[in-house]
């Protein structure tokens, strides 16, 4: 088992580094950095003034060096002018170093937002922390309606209730984020008036007012996936003997499916809610720039707007960080819950 | 100038009518299917089910308005008629009298002809992005469970590097007007066009390898086509000027097929090594045939099955990624009629005007509603088997 655990986690530390690699490259592609240097000067700024910019704040390096340095196993130099050999900060607002230092990744430094003027880490970690919140109450509301869902369709296969449960998660698999946010906010904002249409008071406090468009629009898509995969699992189990042993005990059906069925129709709908994180991940990011809420799918849009490398990069590492490790905890987490599965 | 309005009730018989290029067709193929189900395989069992009936009713619904887009929209959906921006459903058109059915957006374009124009955009590149997906993902996914070992750990490394991204991160990587300038799209759109000519190819060459009149025919009309489309789309230098893609689309496109082959590579996977451990395949091992005789003439079709499910869901999945392209402005042009632009301008303006965001809302909706539908019950039938 630890063995299995360690292998994993190395090759998602080598995916994390191929991956770095490729979003490095391409946001330095030519393109891109035009781009970032003339949002960085004033308007109208002359060519030339926009490639000694890129010079000066250290972007015309070798790219490998500049992965490197971004990564911590290479320092990072200052700003010296070539003229009086003082040297100043790259970058003034986030605390660059003025003597080369190892600063990276690996050291814990993030590097500089360019787009909102100071440390990643200032503007990564509080964006997660509004995420994680929205995340809450999204698994909140969207783990038990799904599971209830699921259940109820699953326990008695072909029935009406099934039918009419299978075909309304069909319908919700088949509404994205974007699609089912107009609809919710045309219902219960422009027409009804009982919910907020922006979320973006709830920076300061959330409350049922403010918050309950995005949470459902952002569950509405996986309740439909979560309660299929449940009424699969469910329906498998329903038809194992040891249910219908337990059925001819003479044992009541509300208790058959509640004592002998739920414990092992469960297991599945436990992969299947970790892997739903990546996909939340890009829900994430739709919702909040619809509700206008200040999260890291805002941020990521932002950054992704604007060039601003080290913050794209940054959010690149924690999306893929979460991609990965619920991978990980899905494979293990199903392992413990089925003695049957042996992990080698 | 008062503008002048029809009733709701014309509204409705109004857009029923314009519709009317899609009924005749709706009604020529739903009654020739039902009448010959017994002898269409698997496409006649749909029709067994409320189901199946519905799936294949909403998708050739769409595919139907798409061919007909001309004749059903009553204007160009670029047109900008100014005295008609932001009117109500059932507005009247003061020079052509006719009706802007759905109201007008607040660039006064009409909003029912964007929708029916929407449809010919979506239509085109999901189907077209997931086939090449598919492609993509078994050629690569059956020598990945066939042969195993380090060929399957490197293409599941890759697999599993692509997967790792999140979807939309990739897009604003992949999906951007500064990546136009370098040579990135064109190379992946050489790298992923040469798959249907590459698995056409091995495909004819394994089966004719003995009947050399048979194979250099196929192999020649393969080279031949594939060739002509191939320096169309990726070059851009048809001779003919029959093939030929906007720069932007083939980004969104080559965006969309790398981002959905690693699933379809998956699922081959899988089931190339399900399927490898059957008796018939052990069968035509015995008898010598080559590997890549085994995999695509005794695994592949063996696996149909679990692909057309899975490639009615793709599309369904790749217009959604279409339209999430469409929402956060990437790729597309900004006047586009496409479903996810227009979401994405009306849902700015919901506070004032709701009436631009439905339209285009519950056509991608329903769409994606029918494809699911038609996987769900192809699925059922395949499992009555």
């Amino acid at each position: 088992m630890f063995s299995f655990i360690a292998r994993r986690i190395g090759t998602i530390l080598l995916t994390m580094l191929c991956l770095t690699l490729v979003v490095f490259f391409l946001v330095n592609l030519e393109p891109n950095l035009k781009k970032l240097a003339i949002s960085q000067t004033e308007m109208h700024t002359p060519a030339d003034q926009l490639e000694s910019w890129l010079v000066n704040h250290g972007y015309r390096q070798n790219f490998f060096v500049r992965y490197g340095q971004w990564l911590g196993v290479l320092p990072k130099h200052p700003i010296t002018d070539p003229a009086t050999g003082k040297t100043t900060q790259r970058f003034s607002f986030c605390n660059d170093p003025v003597e080369p230092t190892f600063s990276g990744v690996l050291q814990g430094d993030f590097g500089c937002s360019t787009k909102f003027k100071t440390t990643v880490a200032a503007k990564l970690f509080p964006a997660l922390g509004a995420t994680g919140l929205l995340m809450f109450w999204v698994l909140a509301v969207m783990v038990p309606i799904s599971l209830l869902i699921g259940i109820l369709a699953g326990m008695r296969e072909g029935s009406r209730t099934d039918r009419v449960l299978s075909v309304a998660s069909i319908a919700s698999t088949a509404t994205p984020e974007y699609v089912s946010g107009v609809i919710f906010t045309v219902i219960f904002a422009s027409w009804l008036g009982w919910l907020n249409g922006s979320a973006a008071s709830a920076s300061q406090g959330i409350t049922f007012y403010n918050f309950t468009l995005p949470v459902i629009t952002l569950a509405i898509y996986g309740i439909g996936y979560i309660a299929r995969m449940t009424r699969a699992s469910m329906v498998e189990v329903m038809t194992q003997q040891y249910i219908r042993t337990a059925r001819l005990k003479g044992l009541s059906f509300s208790s058959v499916v509640i004592k002998h069925a739920l414990r092992n129709a469960l297991i599945a709908p436990f992969t299947v809610i970790m892997l739903q994180f990546p996909w939340l991940l890009t829900g994430v990011v739709i919702v909040e720039v619809m509700f206008r809420y200040q999260g890291f799918g805002y941020t990521l849009v932002e950054a992704a707007g604007n060039n601003d490398i080290d913050l794209l990069l940054g959010c690149s590492l924690v999306s893929v960080f979460i991609v990965l490790i619920t991978q990980l905890i899905s494979d293990v987490g199903y392992a413990f819950l089925n003695p049957r599965i042996r992990v080698q | 100038m008062q503008t002048e309005y029809i009733s709701a009730f014309d509204v409705v018989i109004g857009v029923l009518w314009r519709f009317w290029p899609v009924w005749v067709g709706l009604i020529l193929v739903m009654g020739a299917s039902f009448t010959y189900k017994k002898r269409l395989g698997l496409y006649g069992q749909l029709f067994d089910s409320g189901v199946g009936i519905a799936g294949v009713f909403i998708c050739l619904f769409w595919l139907f308005t798409a061919i007909f887009a001309s004749t059903i929209s009553p204007f160009d959906p670029l047109a900008q008629v100014s005295v008609m921006k932001d009117t109500l459903p059932g507005a009247i058109e003061p020079v052509s009298k006719l009706v802007y059915y759905f109201g007008g957006d607040k660039l006064a374009r009409d909003v029912f002809s964007r929708m029916v124009y929407g449809s010919q955009i979506v239509l085109i590149i999901a189907p077209a992005a997931t086939g090449f997906a598919l492609m993509v993902g078994i050629t690569l996914g059956l020598p990945a469970g066939y042969y195993g070992g380090k060929i399957d750990t490197l293409l599941s490394f890759l697999a599993n590097l692509v997967l790792a991204f999140p979807v939309i991160l990739l897009f604003y990587l992949l999906v951007t007007p500064g990546i136009m300038d370098t040579p990135i799209p064109y190379g992946m759109a050489g790298l992923f066009f040469l798959f249907p000519i590459i698995f056409f190819c091995v495909l004819f060459w394994t089966r004719y390898k003995n009947r050399p009149d048979r194979l250099y025919i196929l192999l020649g009309i393969t080279l031949v086509l594939g060739g002509w489309i191939y320096t169309g789309l990726v070059f851009d230098k048809d001779p003919l000027h029959i093939v030929h893609i906007d720069p932007n689309q083939l980004n969104i496109f080559v965006a969309v097929v790398f981002a959905s082959s690693p699933g379809v590579f998956r699922i081959v996977r899988g089931l190339t090594m399900d399927i490898k451990t059957r008796d018939y395949v052990a069968a035509a091992q015995t008898r010598g045939e080559s590997p890549w005789y085994i995999m695509l003439w005794e695994i592949l079709p063996n696996a149909r099955g679990p692909l057309i499910v899975d490639a009615c869901l793709r599309i369904g999945y790749t217009t959604i990624l279409l339209g999430t392209l469409g929402y956060f402005g990437l790729g597309l042009a900004p006047e586009s009629p496409d479903w996810g632009t227009a979401i994405k301008d009306a849902s700015r303006l919901l506070r004032s005007f709701i009436h631009p965001a439905l339209p285009p809302t519950i056509a991608l909706m329903s769409f994606v509603l029918g494809l699911n539908l038609l996987a769900d019950s192809l699925r059922e039938q395949s499992m009555k088997d």
